[in-house]
């Protein structure tokens, strides 16, 4: 029982930092992505092969992982991002099936459909974070917790700064922040990148704490799993984001929980995400706590209040 | 030589030609309006030059600058700022930053908006003098349109007449050399209308060029230096109000043609 509650605490922690990086694209932004699980499959991926093939550790791969993912972020970014609403979220679901494809297809690097099934175990500091003892299970907490406290702070400074303000211009009329001479493109590839970059890091500890990894983990499914935490919260805060991802993987661990997993069908948690998500848009449409609206103004007076004193 | 002018300017979309081969020139320090029935092409012009969008042929120069190819942000750099005809205002954000988006680039030193990605991780403590610039600059320029008082108000809150206000506060913001209006006092009353007039003469003594596309006649005959006058695309006249008033192709272009 206690072994469960760190299973959950250790998916919620990895999937609240694909969601801070979902968040930032399509709370504060107001980019409609899809592909998440994309980059969490190449964040995953990335880890799995550098770590067979060059014997390199964990933590290493993990920073790898994301880099490698914000690549992918601005190969996708560049093109994508000069559409705008549906025809965004059409190609970037088109992204997300091609990753999934490619590492189905890509027998010789990828293991193809049966997935990497030997990914070798994390250290930390000497200790061995494997996936089987139950010793470990905490120290993966505690990292991957850390992790998502550490994106949460990076992302609410970012929010906060000028940077968040324009975001916010681009999100609200993107022509009107344009003719004020924002460079949008910049700014939209700029979130893109740093969101795909947290799905990668994302990837990278799922890959590190399973152990194996297979493509169809990282369906269309997972990014509107994701996609459900963000809106589930509150488009554009961050803090709820944390709360939805909370919420969503408790919901489908659930019957794990209780102990009727093996009596009722795996597809009850898709009927569930639907359920959840028809009844947030009539009810609850702004999510269980809803936007934060930041006053930049006043935060800008009391940065410079504070740097007179 | 003119601070703005197009050489044969054209915008075609499909079959329909709504700009065609307009030349135009801006001068320094003037009033310029730009009338035409509906469907002129006038607002085509407008986003034409201003970048948002693109032409077929021509070209647009901007201070001896061939701007005709740069995207939007670029040229308001340059200095030419824009309103819009159905109001744009960032609607959810204050009136504060509202104004405050206008000043993003202006008071920041160019390596900052270079990076602006990178520097909230680097450290904010050389972006906080131009931070400081941004909160002041701001609010001179609600003082000048008398927006201070409102200035916590969400933007969608604010009457028609003070949205309208904050649309040409947010472009001059941006300290423009030369600001383009399209059809500034659609929806106002006579008293709104009789104020617009007086800033724009405001706007002008600051040194700004000014360019309006207005259909509301009293104001156009009484503050234009020049009237240029497109109807189906083309430039028919252009001139003093007086010359404009008396021309035969323009009350022909507004109330038709006489059979006799």
């Amino acid at each position: 029982m206690e072994n469960f509650i760190f299973v959950i605490l250790i998916y919620t922690g990895i999937y609240a930092i694909a969601a801070l990086g979902l968040n930032l694209v399509v709370g504060y932004t107001g980019l409609l992505s899809l592909c998440q699980a994309g980059f969490i499959a190449i964040g995953a991926y990335t880890t799995a092969i550098i770590m067979n093939a060059f014997n390199t550790g964990f933590w290493e791969s993990m920073l790898l992982s994301g880099l490698v993912a914000a690549l992918f972020g601005f190969i996708i970014g560049m093109p994508t991002l000069r559409l705008r609403g549906d025809y965004l979220a059409i190609a970037t679901l088109g992204f997300g099936e091609i990753v999934q494809n490619v590492i189905m297809n890509w027998d010789s690097v990828t293991n193809g459909p049966m997935g990497i099934h030997s990914i070798p175990e994390p250290k930390l500091f000497g200790m061995a974070l494997s996936a089987s003892s139950d010793q470990a299970k905490p120290l993966w907490v505690l990292t991957i917790w850390i992790i998502a406290a550490l994106s949460y702070y990076l992302i609410r400074r970012l929010i906060r700064s000028r940077v968040g303000r324009a975001l916010e211009a681009i999100r609200e009329d993107e022509i009107a922040a344009s003719s004020m001479g924002i460079n949008t493109a910049k700014y939209k590839v700029g979130v893109f990148i740093a969101g795909a970059s947290l799905g990668g890091i994302a990837g990278s500890l799922y890959a590190g704490y399973s152990q194996a990894i297979a493509p169809l983990t990282f369906n269309f499914m997972m990014s509107i799993m994701i996609l459900c935490m963000v809106v589930l919260g509150g488009l554009g805060n961050s803090f709820a984001t944390v709360i939805g991802a909370i919420i969503i993987t408790i919901a489908s661990e659930l019957p794990r929980l209780i102990g009727i997993s093996h009596r009722i069908p795996p597809q009850l948690n898709q009927v569930l995400f639907g359920c959840i998500l028809v009844f947030m848009m009539i009810y609850r449409p702004q999510g269980i706590i809803g936007r934060i609206k930041l006053n930049y103004a006043k935060i800008l007076k009391e940065e410079i209040l504070h740097t007179e004193k | 030589m003119p601070l703005l002018y197009t050489q044969d300017l054209r915008r075609e979309f499909g079959g329909v030609i709504a700009v065609s081969d307009v030349d135009i020139e801006i001068y320094k320090n003037s009033i310029t309006a730009l009338i035409g029935p509906n469907g002129a092409g006038k607002t085509t012009l407008f986003n034409t030059i201003t970048g948002l969008d693109f032409s077929t042929s021509g070209r647009v120069f901007f201070k001896g600058e061939d701007i005709t190819e740069l995207p939007a942000y670029k040229i308001t750099r340059l200095g030419i700022a824009r309103t819009f005809q159905n109001i744009r205002l960032f609607k959810e954000m204050t009136v504060f930053e509202n104004v405050m988006i206008g000043r993003h680039f202006r008071d920041t030193h160019p390596k900052i908006v270079k990076n602006d990605l990178l520097n909230f991780v680097i450290g904010k403590v050389y972006i906080k003098k131009n931070e400081k610039n941004i909160y002041d600059n701001s609010i001179k320029w609600l003082d000048f349109f008398d927006l201070l008082n409102v200035r916590d108000e969400y933007a969608k809150n604010l009457p028609y007449g003070k949205q309208r206000e904050l649309e040409i506060a947010r472009a001059l913001a941006t300290e423009p050399d030369i600001l383009f209006l399209d059809e500034p006092a659609a929806g106002m009353n006579a008293s709104e209308t009789d104020r617009l007039m007086k800033t724009i003469k405001r706007i002008r003594d600051l040194g700004i060029t000014v360019v309006l596309i207005e259909h509301d006649m009293k104001l156009v005959m009484n503050i234009s230096d020049k009237i240029i006058v497109l109807n189906y695309g083309k430039k028919i006249a252009e001139g003093t109000p007086e010359q404009v008033r008396n021309n035969k192709d323009v009350i022909e272009a507004y109330l038709g043609k006489t059979n006799d």
